[in-house]
């Protein structure tokens, strides 16, 4: 569904975004074209892993089963995930994705830190689709 | 020369979900526009649509298909796409045309008929786009965007879910007294405060629902109003239609993140605050002329943000002002006097033109039970999906 986005397995896993050689503009999801900073004149973007740690800048959770092309399955019950936008210093850059399972909004404060760990969007007889979480560091699902 | 137009008139269908096409409700608030103008529509050189995003061309050529409705007749035709900020463009759109003098009277309607439950992108497999994305990838839902703001102003500002609450309160009081409102009934803190939560910490009554709903308006010169025997006009001032300035450190939707301000630092104003900016700057006025605003409330605390962008209170003191009535009817500064979208709903391509009909009224003295009394400036602010920015200032 999107390639590119992030490489590696366990406390390898980073997410992956572009940088401009010029400007040192990061930015992700990846930026392949151009750099989107108006003051630079560019430069090819190359990729760079993401911090792996950041600190939570806000948060909150999915109640109701989100629309397609969200995939989830309809004969299961709706089980709500937290969302975490997180705050990476070295970059300083805000990044969302869903939290790790089990982490839900009562075990989240903002300014808390967080990882990014590997997870499951979502799985079928065929297919395991990839994607990152944020999951508060030293716990261990 | 004076940079001002004239609003000669301003007309509604009443929203809500009725089943019938966007055309219909367009059509209708156009002719209630032309009514209270007493303009012939044989009279408009221009028609500006703002486009719905609904399938098939029609919503995508929405000018002209009003234009065919209400029966051609050979006016120049544009349509503009700007998310939630459509209608301010199609204001904008036809405040030019009347400066540079292609048209003296120009008709601006907004019109749309919304899907059930939550707002969702196109169809098909579309990774390039930023919309498509969120939700494929993260199930990011509008009101979970409005949830991260929310949760964010209680961790930043000290913000609590019962001053949410309230803003519902007040938005619902006054939609309360607006006949073309969706929701008529006055809510109290307990109902809000007791709803099922959607998206932590915001509650079903914390967020606006999806409607049908349309909006229309017939601009002119100053000198065709005076032409025409209206010798007082309410007169748009400003249009803001300003983009964000990279980069942009907020996660406004639909993007995944922030844009790196690691090369250049952010100016000293968000988008939402350069929006309201941009208008005072245009129009030669400050927060303090004010007397009333109405800003997007797609959920309540989002409302207590905008008093903040707009610069009626300092950073953080948003829900202070509300709880001292500052923004209430009766308060120096009454917002949302039509009821907002607490009350209306979202009808995306019509809201921003219905904002500017309800400072029209208000500025007129012609808003019934909820007037604001001795309105004289009026303002509207709303921020469009992809960078759209959208303001008005209106003076009597
Ligand atoms: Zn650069």
């Amino acid at each position: 569904m999107v390639t590119g986005w992030f490489t590696g397995e366990g406390d390898g896993f980073r997410l992956l975004g572009t940088r401009c050689p010029s400007c040192a503009t990061v930015f992700f999801p990846r930026e392949d074209v151009h750099c989107r900073n108006p003051h630079c004149s560019g430069g090819s973007l190359e990729e760079v892993p993401l911090s792996r740690t950041g600190r939570i800048w806000s948060y909150t959770d999915s109640r109701y089963r989100p629309p397609s092309p969200y995939v989830s399955n309809p004969e299961l019950p709706w089980e709500p995930y937290a969302l975490i936008a997180v705050e990476l210093v070295a970059e300083r850059i805000v990044v969302l994705g869903q939290a790790a399972p089990g982490v839900t909004v009562a075990d989240l404060t903002v300014g808390m830190e967080v990882e990014v760990v590997p997870g499951v969007l979502h799985e079928d007889a065929a297919t395991t689709w990839t994607t990152w979480h944020w999951r508060p560091t030293g716990v261990r699902a | 020369m004076t940079r001002d137009v004239a609003v000669l008139g301003a007309g509604m269908h009443p929203w809500g979900k009725w089943g019938r096409s966007f055309v219909e409700y367009g059509t209708a608030a156009a002719r209630a526009a032309l009514a209270d103008a007493g303009v012939d529509w044989r009279e408009v050189g221009s028609v500006v649509g703002a486009d719905t995003v609904r399938g098939g061309y029609p919503g995508y050529v929405a000018g002209a298909t009003f234009a065919k409705a209400l029966g051609w007749q050979g006016a120049r035709a544009a349509s503009v796409y700007a998310a939630c900020a459509s209608g301010a463009q199609a204001i904008a759109a036809a405040r030019a045309q009347i400066l540079a003098g292609l048209a003296d009277v120009v008709l601006v309607v907004g019109a749309d008929a919304a899907p059930k439950g939550f707002f969702r992108p196109a169809g098909g497999e579309r990774p390039d786009d930023p919309d498509w994305l969120r939700f494929r990838v993260l199930g990011a839902t509008n009101p979970a965007y409005f949830g991260l703001y929310a949760r964010r102003r209680m961790a930043v500002h000290g913000d609590t879910p019962e001053d949410f609450a309230l803003v519902k309160v007040k938005n619902a009081a006054m939609g309360a007294l607006n006949p073309y409102a969706r929701y008529r009934k006055r809510v109290t803190a307990e109902e809000v405060t007791a709803s099922a939560v959607v998206a932590d910490p915001l509650r079903l009554l914390d967020i606006c629902a999806t409607s049908d709903g349309g909006a229309a308006l017939v601009l002119s010169s100053v000198d065709f109003a005076h032409r025409h025997g209206v010798a007082r006009p309410v007169r748009i001032r400003a249009v803001s239609t300003v983009t964000p300035r990279f980069p942009n450190t907020v996660l406004d939707l639909p993007d995944i993140a922030t844009d790196s301000a690691v090369a250049v630092e952010p100016a000293d104003a968000t988008f939402r605050a350069s929006i309201a900016r941009a208008a005072y700057e245009e129009a030669g006025l400050g927060p303090e002329d004010l007397s009333l605003a109405e800003v997007y409330d797609l959920s309540t605390a989002l409302e207590l943000q905008w008093y903040e962008d707009l610069g009626l209170c300092g950073e953080g003191e948003g829900a202070k002002l509300l709880r001292a009535g500052v923004t209430a009817p009766g308060g120096r500064i009454p917002v949302n006097t039509s009821g907002g979208l607490a009350s209306f709903g979202e009808a995306v391509p019509a809201q921003a033109i219905a904002q500017v009909c309800e400072l029209t009224w208000q500025l007129r003295g012609a808003a019934g039970d909820r007037q604001i009394a001795g309105a004289r400036v009026g303002m509207s602010a709303n921020q469009g999906l992809f960078g759209h920015g959208s303001a008005v200032i209106a003076v009597r």
